[in-house]
């Protein structure tokens, strides 16, 4: 049973390291907007701090956003959409593979990276230690979610300002306590419970939200 | 054994076809016939399960295929007119990954001697992009050289291949039916299969 979820992420990283530019776009596009801020707002280091995890959170989004509408739309192209269909374990499974996928080439990236661009906020050791913790625990629900979206708008002209408008405020609750996490930890009150809920979130997507992907890519594939 | 029973296909406002059904047995081939249009493709759809019929049923030995989709899924074997083939991947590459995802173990060796069934001796390692697209549709073939599963559902497989290639992939069909498998196929130019039974089916 897991062995297909497996397959399924094996293929997808293949086929995204055959495809480099795509992740390497996605994640200057995430350096290159959440650089713009301390340079257009100027050495005012509080006012930094204060805006650091709201910018880095709607820039993770964004970023996230990019590559979601080729999550299934290539595969739908060329075929394989359909043969994944049609292999003999639930499409449920499968979706989870390709999720996790994406989010090993989008998310973690953008993780691994907000660190080095948390310090142009001057953020404390602390505070780039929670960053960088809500970011790997929130971008997978952010996957999740974005999946249901790019199921949902397969094949619809128009789809990708379609999928952002269906997606971002279904993003909202990651974005509120993903910041509110770092927010938390800068004033001292710590962001343990912020921190559990992103967990709760990200569980819940990964869990549920394939199995509404693999609902609504039926009803595209009719 | 499959068995369709009393199908109707709507499409959007018109019904394409309705009271359609016949049953398969082990061996026997079933030629789709009909102009374009006429509710081909959407019948072989509904029969790899992926449309459901507007009324009617279809059953794999004896039970609905929507009640053991795993199982059916199993047993089946689509190739439609779409290559479903990775343009980054090469054709060895492609062959693997598509084994590996409908559940079947598939040496790199067997792999390699079915492409070079296919004419593409020599190209495993080239990156299908690369290919002419016939070349594309001989490695979207490739899998039917290995495939040992009892249903086979073609969609216009004699598309786009030359006289040659008409005559071998007439002679893998017919192999397939003479270990006991199925065929579904649409087709515009009825090529002679050799072996089993040819049964003819009119739409529209």
């Amino acid at each position: 049973m897991s062995n297909i979820v497996f397959s399924v992420i094996a293929r997808d990283l293949k086929l995204a390291m055959r495809r480099q530019a795509d992740i390497v776009s996605a994640l200057f596009f995430f350096i290159i907007v959440v650089s713009l801020f301390p340079l257009g707002i100027g050495p005012e280091l509080d006012l930094l701090r204060q805006l650091a995890p709201g910018v880095l959170w709607v820039a993770a989004l964004l970023a996230t956003m990019l590559s979601l509408p080729r999550l299934f739309a290539d595969d739908h192209r060329d075929g394989t959409l359909e043969q994944l269909a049609l292999s003999p374990h639930p499409l449920g499974l499968v979706v989870t593979g390709k999720v996790i996928a994406h989010w090993l080439v989008s998310g973690l990236p953008l993780a691994l990276i907000a660190p080095v661009l948390g310090i142009q906020f001057d953020l404390s050791g602390e505070a780039l230690l929670v960053l960088t913790g809500a970011i790997l625990l929130g971008t997978p629900a952010l996957s999740g979610i974005g999946a249901i979206g790019a199921a949902l708008t397969l094949g619809l002209r128009g789809g990708g300002v379609l999928l952002s408008l269906l997606v971002l405020p279904l993003y909202i609750p990651v974005l509120i306590f993903g910041a509110g996490a770092v927010d938390a930890t800068v004033s001292g009150l710590g962001g343990e419970g912020h921190l559990s809920l992103l967990a709760a979130m990200t569980i819940a997507a990964i869990g549920f939200a394939p199995w509404a992907s693999a609902a609504a890519l039926k009803i595209a594939l009719e | 054994m499959l068995e369709a029973d009393n199908l109707e296909c709507v499409r959007g406002e018109r019904r394409l076809f309705s009271g359609l059904g016949f049953t398969l047995d082990a061996g026997e081939l079933l030629y789709l016939q009909g102009r374009n249009g006429a509710g081909k493709t959407s019948l072989l759809r509904m029969l790899i399960g992926l449309l459901p019929p507007e009324t009617g049923e279809i059953r794999w030995h004896g039970k609905p295929i929507r009640k053991q989709a795993d199982e059916y899924h199993a047993a089946l074997c689509y190739l439609g007119h779409l290559n479903a083939i990775k343009e980054e991947l090469t054709p060895l590459e492609n062959l693997l990954a598509a084994a590996r995802l409908a559940g079947e173990a598939l040496s790199e060796d067997d792999a390699i001697d079915a492409l070079e069934q296919v004419g593409l001796a020599g190209r495993e390692d080239l990156a299908c992009k690369y290919l002419s697209q016939g070349q594309k549709r001989r490695v979207a073939l490739a899998r039917l050289v290995i495939d040992r599963r009892p249903l086979w559902i073609l969609d216009e497989p004699f598309v786009a291949l030359d006289v040659a290639a008409v005559d071998w992939l007439a002679g893998i069909i017919s192999g397939h039916l003479q270990r006991g498998g199925m065929a579904v196929m649409t087709t515009h130019q009825p090529v002679a299969i050799p072996a089993g039974t040819v049964r003819e089916l009119r739409i529209g």
